[in-house]
């Protein structure tokens, strides 16, 4: 079972390079691959915040297992995403004064991201919601839970909350009219963690509730 | 007191049309969008049939020097990898939905500050011009670049045509406002139609052509068919398609980006990589094709033929 989520979740990837290899990715290629990367990466984001509330929904609990492969597959997408946007946009735009292989390359890509990371609100977030999903990939094996202890690393990993919102944002301040389908992941997204909140909202009412009861 | 007469529904209470519609909208796409999550939209529009008529235009088309040296885009990639909102916001959009416009029978309204105001059928617009092709290259405020083979004729003989006023300093065009026929427009993205505008110098400038062909072949649906302006030293979207409506005016039309954002587009648009767009810096740009992005050029590089018009303008201002 685990295996045809895996291979499932690798089939937008496929897809992919078979458009590649079709000639069929638009007249600019990159920027849809980018495009499609991106999309995929906070597809991969809802799917990993819905199981939690899915699972509780229906009982269905077996899905727990999935929640940490859906969630890897989500930077799986978000390093492409990025890998893209590093090479496509950041690198093909450089100067090459002294050569591609040169210690110069080097650093003017780094002061390209680094300008547009802080030039830019949409490349901002985006960058944050990528960062963000870096110490929960690391953390993500069954090593490091014991190692953190199972609260610290739930707590960690609600960082995954601030990737949600921001992957949002992100696709938000880049579209140029058209706000529809970021509006309708905003939402998807506002109902995941909204579930949580309520949830925990509810938790803090039942533990002062005897206070209240013996009253 | 049992029977209450029911105040009447004040009128801001009904929903307007453009709103519900677009609620449907938004629920059919939120639909589309879980589907799209929970199986994983395999079909995406680009894999959709293209297919659309390809008429050779009749009679000699002229060559003109431009664009000697540059090398063309491919006609799948011109035809194929549009803006063109009224048939959706994905660049492959316009080429599977544009089917729907009908580009005959066409007319085209000219009125406002003209001494001959008229509704011509667009053959009694071509028919009198000696169609040339233009080598130009287009610039998207996107940064991407091509480079095209329009087949049409200078804005200014038309003009000379129906003799502006004296009084007329713009030109304002309109695209078609049909949902029927351009499906995109039954959400509002932009405003409606789509407007664009020029100052009457820039609309009398030899390079200002309005196509109707590309490749030596009537325009494609997608591409603005059956007549679309074209301004080779601006942003794209400057080079409004589909147009019914020509009015001369004394005031500087308002655009439809620039409605939309006008802190990101202005009046001008003229193509300026030291003027970066709000999100993106338009220093460069990726000419269709290729790789490496190459620096963008002022003007689109025809500076030599209209950066006379901007003489003493600050052009960061009025961008």
């Amino acid at each position: 079972m685990k295996l045809l989520v895996f291979a499932a979740a690798l089939v937008p990837f496929a897809h992919l390079i078979w458009r590649g290899f079709h000639g069929d990715l638009t007249a600019d290629p990159l920027v849809e691959i980018t495009n499609q990367t991106g999309l995929w990466t906070l597809r991969f984001i809802v799917i990993t915040l819905a199981v939690t509330p899915i699972r509780r929904a229906t009982g269905v609990n077996a899905i727990i297992r999935f929640r940490r492969m859906l969630g890897l597959f989500a930077f799986f997408y978000a390093m492409l995403h990025f890998l893209t946007y590093l090479v496509g946009d950041r690198f093909a735009s450089l100067d090459f004064p002294d050569g591609f292989v040169a210690w110069s390359t080097l650093v003017n890509l780094l002061a390209s991201i680094w300008e547009d990371v802080a030039k830019r609100p949409y490349i901002t977030v985006g960058f944050i919601a990528f960062v963000s999903m870096i110490p929960l990939a690391l953390t993500s094996t069954t090593g490091w839970i014991r190692r953190l202890g199972g609260r610290n690393w739930q707590r960690l990993h609600r960082l995954i909350y601030v990737t949600g919102i921001a992957g949002v944002v992100h696709y938000l301040w880049r579209v140029k009219a058209d706000t529809l389908h970021p509006l309708i992941y905003g939402g998807i997204v506002a109902v995941l963690l909204g579930y949580r909140l309520a949830l925990a909202f509810r938790k803090s009412r039942w533990q002062r509730q005897p206070l209240q009861a013996g009253a | 007191m049992l029977l209450r007469r029911h105040a009447p529904i004040p009128s801001s209470e009904i929903t307007d049309k453009t709103a519900y519609l677009r609620r449907r909208e938004f629920i059919q796409a939120a639909a589309l969008t879980t589907v799209g999550v929970a199986a994983g939209a395999l079909g995406t529009d680009e894999a959709a049939a293209q297919s659309w008529p390809r008429v050779k235009i009749p009679g000699t088309i002229e060559k003109s020097g431009w664009g000697k040296g540059e090398k063309l885009n491919e006609y799948q990639d011109i035809a194929t990898y549009n803006n063109f909102y009224e048939f959706g916001t994905e660049k492959g959009d316009p080429a599977v939905n544009a089917h729907t416009l009908k580009p005959t029978p066409w007319k085209v309204k000219i009125e406002g500050l003209v001494n001959k105001p008229a509704d011509y059928n667009l053959e009694d617009i071509v028919k009198p011009q000696a169609l040339e092709e233009r080598i130009y290259r287009l610039r998207c405020v996107e940064r991407w670049s091509m480079v095209i083979p329009w087949v049409g004729f200078p804005l200014s003989t038309l003009l000379k045509r129906i003799e502006p006023k004296s009084t007329a300093k713009y030109v304002e065009f309109t695209t078609l406002l049909n949902p029927q026929q351009m499906p995109g427009q039954r959400r509002q993205v932009l405003e409606w139609p789509y407007v664009e505008g020029l100052r009457l110098d820039e609309a009398m400038h030899p390079l200002t052509i309005l196509a109707v062909g590309l490749y030596g072949e009537y325009l494609p649906n997608q591409n603005g068919a059956p007549i679309r302006l074209v301004v080779p030293w601006k942003y794209g979207f400057k080079s409004i398609k589909s147009i019914v409506r020509i009015r001369l005016t004394d005031r500087e039309p308002m655009n439809s980006w620039q409605l939309s954002a006008p802190d990101e587009y202005g009046f001008y648009s003229n193509v300026n990589p030291e003027r970066d767009h709000p999100r993106w810096s338009q220093a460069r740009e990726r000419r269709i094709g290729e790789f490496l992005m190459r620096p963008t050029v002022i003007f689109n590089g025809y500076g030599d033929q209209v950066a006379s018009l901007y003489t003493g303008m600050d052009l960061k201002r009025y961008y």
